[in-house]
């Protein structure tokens, strides 16, 4: 129930905001097109194009089932036990991988899976000669696992975690066992949150580049996105780029629809009341079952950052973080997280309200309905938009206007607040959404408005998920090298671009040291985003 | 699993709990065959009583005895009981059929004996023929019914109810405690439903049981409650 | 000329500006040649003694994008000169039409292989090698045959040639011993390839975690481990064959205003002044002659007996083809 006003600036909100969005990623793309290639690049659809993208939808379905079939039973056990000791670190650790840049995190991976690694030297003290190797497909979606299986499984919980608590009162007085319980409860919670959680993630794979040329063994492993670089960045054929980038577009679109994934998971997210108390999971087999499965989630995403912290460790951190480097490029990274970060926050609220603004619309009909559904795909289907072809469009627009060094900061940040999008509005919608069925009406019928409303009505109840959407984006921001790649200038290097840099020069320890430094600030961040107010764990069985 | 026709009697003894800062202390005993009205201000420990009593809250000492049987130590699912909450008594993606007959079954393994049960038990609460319905295009009240309907597959002896009519208007109120009183005159079982209706207490239960503090103050026939003007709260939730 | 608002934005002190009356040489190079242990300050101060003038370096990710970038601006650009470019990329970079003659005679360069161009003038050189882990492998191959033909349990990692420019060495390489036969090689060569990364950096970190014994890089790689880190454990294997060179270069740009000043430079990159640097900063070659000598760690240094050098025309022309030919034999089944 909004007031009339209120109802329009939503819808005129949101148009606002795609329609930047669409202008931005448009022109980008016309500038591409409009210049003159040095070069013609040949035909685009040759048989090599085909096998990259059969690869790049084979690579990016089975990593999607994967990660998320993994993350099931992972999730039911986490929200099994919502009380022990450690969970929400479990649930920060979740968080981590995301925030780290790719690279660092394939060494970490090879560090406990690779030749040399941890799982090979216990294959042969248990007297198997023959190690497993991780390169080829095996290791892309070993990789895609560790990245998205914690994604994934952060989103089921919380849906399990908002179902009501007498579903497990009634569980338990009904003598549901754990087979049936799962079959009436808790699988019909995730179908719910599947489709949306399995588009996201088939996104994230089907763009994947760097871990595809690391862990892929050879260029049998080869994705669209790695053509679509290779042509804009060695070969510098833009109508080419051009061309694969809408092939990734349409044709992962297509995929994701058939599939019907691009169904945005309205009802996930976090939720506003801590978990319930759960009564089942009570005998000796399921613990056993849920400590195992926790454990080897964990063991599994805990192994490789440790790897990484480890030799970070060995780095001369003190002077790695006085050096005058180091504080620049974290002033840039910081400066660069931020403004991505605001600019995705409002971007996402103001398609949000949008939404909202539709959904209260009782005459919407048809119209209301697509607009509706257009702001959603739209906000999700940036993921599959080449950074690379955004930055060097974008490059080409404005090399006229002004010195890049200039240019640069203000384009990676909108290119990172882009890709950060999908993210803050899947934490965002859901309470806001919620909040919004809550108070609405209640708010109309007062007549309560501005910035009192927002104050003492928003902010006690969307301060939480807020935070955890800052957070995942900056961390987002902070370990991405892909935008600011392009840009390379003495005075615009990032903490990621430092790391690389560094390696590039064969300074490999400086690099585990930012590496490990990287890692602590995503974990910081972390920290901030699921920030938990000390509450009184009592009340909730009085009254 | 087939029950005596009457309920068990169900004895609280010195049983303590502690959550936060709020202290516990049941002593009592909830009659047998009866339906007791379970009152007392916000807070006081109704709900937590019911939670002991179902085994969602373990006491810290004392016991909890059904009849002869002594249930202190035993999980929720091994306890005779059937709860009614105020809402979210029906899994919402499931339909009236599967909500009902998992009363029957866990894993809803039904013989064709058992699906006429559940028919018949949706027939008995007036909901015949809406076993594919959702719980979603449902009113409250039928909400409500169909939770009735799987307490009554069940045939536990022991039927636990937190304001199972709260959230319903007056009218369904009434017409929802009379099937209530009907179906209690089949089964016998005890009955204890928190309530903040003076009518519900007099219209349906036969005895009442009063908490505050956390701690049973009073647990007296319907028509002896008169008599306990003398306790302050008691005279205010009778409202005289 | 930078802005305000970025300075706000990034709450960082930039570089001291120009002062006006000092003419700025803007000159286009790759990030590592800028870092701080890179060449680039001691080459910015050096220069800067003689020449009355501010040296501002603007560096992107590699000689790669240097070219791309190069592509994207045209005429807008502001660089003066270019430095970073390599022979393999020089006949790409002359068909943009945006370098000049460099109009110097270039008697003190010397590098392997013989290149000399009326556009770019080198200033550092280095072979590819196949760098290996002393510590795990006792037994190098000593020949690229060696290496195509050895026990496939010994893996090597390398670089892939449509994203890098040593990916793109390794391929001239096998293309320059093989010819016609290079498919076969390659799918031989593909049984010991643990994997192709993107870049070099992804492949050195791959050999330096232990990953892999073996990994394509430069005869100067050791060098850096020897002087810097102060260990032989990672030498580079001679072959018998010889070895691709890599020869970096530099060139002027069309739309300078300051083309006497890029001359100059030129004549300085060729002087001791320049190349004294290049060894320990760059760990590459020198392309002409130093005044002092070089550090011990030089001198056992490969020497590569033969030097493989394609035309860079040839290059241009053939390097889509010969990617395509790599890219079937590496991905057959």
């Amino acid at each position: 129930m909004l007031t009339v006003r209120e109802r329009w600036t939503g819808i005129g909100g949101s148009a606002v905001a795609l329609g930047a969005i669409l202008v931005f990623i448009a022109a980008a793309v016309l500038a591409l097109l409009l210049f003159q290639p040095a070069s013609s690049g040949g035909a685009i659809f040759t048989s090599y194009t085909w096998n990259v993208l059969r690869f790049t939808l084979l690579q990016a379905a089975l990593s999607t089932a994967l990660a998320t079939g993994l993350a099931i039973p992972v999730a039911l056990s986490l929200a099994r036990r919502p009380h022990f000791f450690g969970r929400i670190w479990i649930l920060r650790l979740m968080a981590l991988p995301m925030g780290l840049p790719v690279l660092v995190v394939s060494l970490g991976l090879i560090a406990v899976w690779g030749r040399q690694g941890i799982a090979n030297d216990l294959l042969l003290t248990l007297g198997l000669s023959e190690p497993i190797s991780i390169y080829g497909l095996s290791g892309i979606l070993l990789a895609h696992i560790f990245f998205n299986l914690p994604l994934a499984c952060r989103l089921m919980v919380a849906s399990l975690e908002r179902l009501p608590g007498e579903y497990w009162k009634l569980a338990a007085s009904l003598r549901l066992t754990p087979l049936s319980l799962f079959r009436f409860i808790e699988w019909p919670a995730l179908r719910q949150v599947l489709p949306g959680i399995a588009g996201l993630i088939f996104m994230l794979c089907a763009t994947s580049f760097t871990i595809v040329l690391v862990l892929g063994g050879g260029p049998a492993a080869t994705t669209l996105e790695v053509a679509i670089y290779q042509s804009l960045r060695f070969d510098f054929d833009p109508p080419r780029a051009i061309a694969l980038s809408l092939l990734q577009i349409a044709l992962t679109g297509l995929v994701l629809a058939l599939l019907g994934l691009v169904k945005r998971a309205e009802e996930n997210g976090t939720t506003l009341a801590a978990p319930s108390r759960r009564f089942d999971g009570w005998t000796g087999t399921a613990l056993v079952w849920d400590v195992v499965t926790i454990a080897m989630a964990v063991l599994f995403l805990l192994l490789p950052l440790l790897a990484v912290f480890m030799s970070g460790l060995r780095a001369d951190l003190g002077r790695l973080l006085t050096s005058s480097a180091f504080m620049q490029a974290a002033a840039t990274s910081a400066a660069i997280a931020v403004a991505s970060t605001l600019l995705a926050s409002f971007v996402s609220i103001c398609i949000i309200k949008g939404r909202l603004a539709v959904t209260d619309l009782r005459d919407a009909g048809k119209a209301g309905r697509t607009y509706r559904g257009l702001l959603g795909a739209s906000s999700s289907l940036v993921l599959l938009v080449p950074p690379v072809v955004l930055g060097t469009g974008w490059f080409l627009l404005l090399r006229p206007v002004g010195d890049v060094s200039c240019i640069a900061p203000f384009l990676v940040s909108i290119i990172n607040a882009l890709m950060a999008l999908p993210f803050v509005m899947r934490v965002l919608e859901p309470s806001m959404q919620t909040h919004h069925d809550r108070t609405s009406r209640l708010v109309a019928g007062l007549g309560i408005s501005g910035v009192w409303k927002l104050w003492h009505i928003d902010r006690p109840v969307l301060l939480k998920p807020a935070l955890l959407a800052l957070s995942f984006a900056m961390a987002l921001s902070l370990g991405d090298l892909g935008a600011v790649a392009l840009f390379g200038s003495n005075d615009f290097v990032t903490l990621p671009w430092l790391l690389y840099s560094r390696l590039s020069s064969y300074r490999t320890a400086d690099a585990d040291g930012l590496a490990l430094i990287l890692g602590v600030l995503c974990l910081l961040l972390t920290i901030a985003g699921t920030f938990e107010r000390p509450t009184e764990r009592s009340g909730h069985a009085a009254g | 699993m087939q029950q005596d026709k009457q309920g068990p009697d169900i004895h609280l003894r010195d049983v303590r709990l502690r959550l936060g800062e709020t202290r516990f202390h049941f002593v009592g005993t909830v009659q047998g065959g009866c339906i007791t009205a379970l009152i007392g201000p916000s807070g006081s420990g109704k709900s937590t009583l019911l939670n002991l009593i179902a085994g969602f809250d373990a006491p810290q000492s004392g016991k909890i005895v059904f009849g002869t049987e002594e249930v202190t130590k035993k999980h929720p699912s091994h306890r005779p009981v059937s709860l009614i909450f105020q809402d979210h008594n029906l899994f919402g993606h499931l339909d009236l059929f599967t909500n009902v007959g998992l009363g029957i079954h866990p894993s809803l393994k039904l013989s064709a004996e058992d699906r006429r049960q559940v028919s018949t038990a949706l027939a008995r609460v007036g909901l015949a023929g809406m076993e594919q319905r959702k719980p979603a295009t449902l009113s409250g009240g039928e909400k409500q019914r169909a939770a009735f309907a799987r307490a009554l597959v069940r045939h536990k002896p022991v039927l636990l109810m937190d304001e199972p009519f709260a959230a319903l208007d007056p009218g369904l109120r009434s017409d929802m405690a009379a099937l209530l009183v009907e179906l209690h005159r089949e089964t016998g079982s005890t009955v204890l439903m928190v309530t903040h209706d003076p009518d519900e207490v007099e219209r349906l239960s036969q005895r009442v049981m009063f908490v505050e503090g956390g701690r049973i103050m009073l647990e007296t026939s319907v028509s002896d409650l008169g008599e306990h003007r003398e306790i302050f709260a008691v005279g205010r939730f009778l409202r005289t | 000329m930078r802005r305000l608002t970025l300075s706000l934005l990034l709450a960082i002190n930039l570089a001291p500006a120009a002062m006006a009356q000092e003419k700025t040489l803007t000159i286009y190079t790759y990030e590592s040649f800028t870092a701080e242990w890179g060449p680039g300050p001691k080459v910015k101060e050096g220069f800067e003694k003689t020449c009355a003038c501010t040296v501002n370096f603007v560096s992107v990710a590699d000689g790669v994008a240097l070219l791309s970038r190069l592509k994207l601006e045209r005429e807008n650009t502001e660089a003066d000169l270019v430095l970073g470019l390599d022979t393999n990329l020089a006949a790409e970079a002359k068909a943009t039409g945006l370098f000049e003659a460099h109009g110097l005679t270039t008697p003190a360069v010397d590098v392997p292989g013989g290149y000399s161009d009326d556009v770019f003038i080198p200033y550092n050189y280095g072979h590819f090698a196949v760098v290996y882990d002393t510590q795990t492998m006792q037994n190098p191959p000593k020949s690229l045959t060696e290496l195509v033909e050895g026990d496939p349990a010994q893996k090597i990692a390398i670089q892939d040639p449509r994203t890098s420019t040593p990916g793109l060495g390794l391929l001239l390489w096998v293309k320059s011993v093989y010819r016609e036969d290079a498919p076969a090689a390659w799918e031989k060569l593909r049984q010991r390839v643990l994997t192709v990364t993107p870049g070099w950096s992804e492949a050195y970190g791959l050999f330096t975690k232990g990953e892999v014994p073996m990994v394509l890089s430069y005869t100067t790689s050791p060098a850096y481990h020897m002087v810097a880190e102060g260990t032989d454990r990672y030498q580079a294997a001679p072959f018998s064959e010889g070895h691709y060179i890599q020869i970096e270069i530099a060139g002027r740009v069309k739309t300078s205003e300051h083309k006497e000043l890029a001359q100059q430079f030129l004549v300085f990159m060729m002087s001791p002044a320049f190349q004294n640097i290049i060894p320990t900063t760059n760990w590459m070659m020198p392309a002409a002659a130093t005044s002092e000598p070089l550090p011990d760690a030089f001198s056992r240094l490969v020497k590569p007996q033969k030097t493989f050098l394609m035309d860079p025309k040839e290059v241009a022309a053939n390097r889509q083809a010969w990617i395509d030919e790599w890219l079937t034999a590496m991905s057959e089944r």
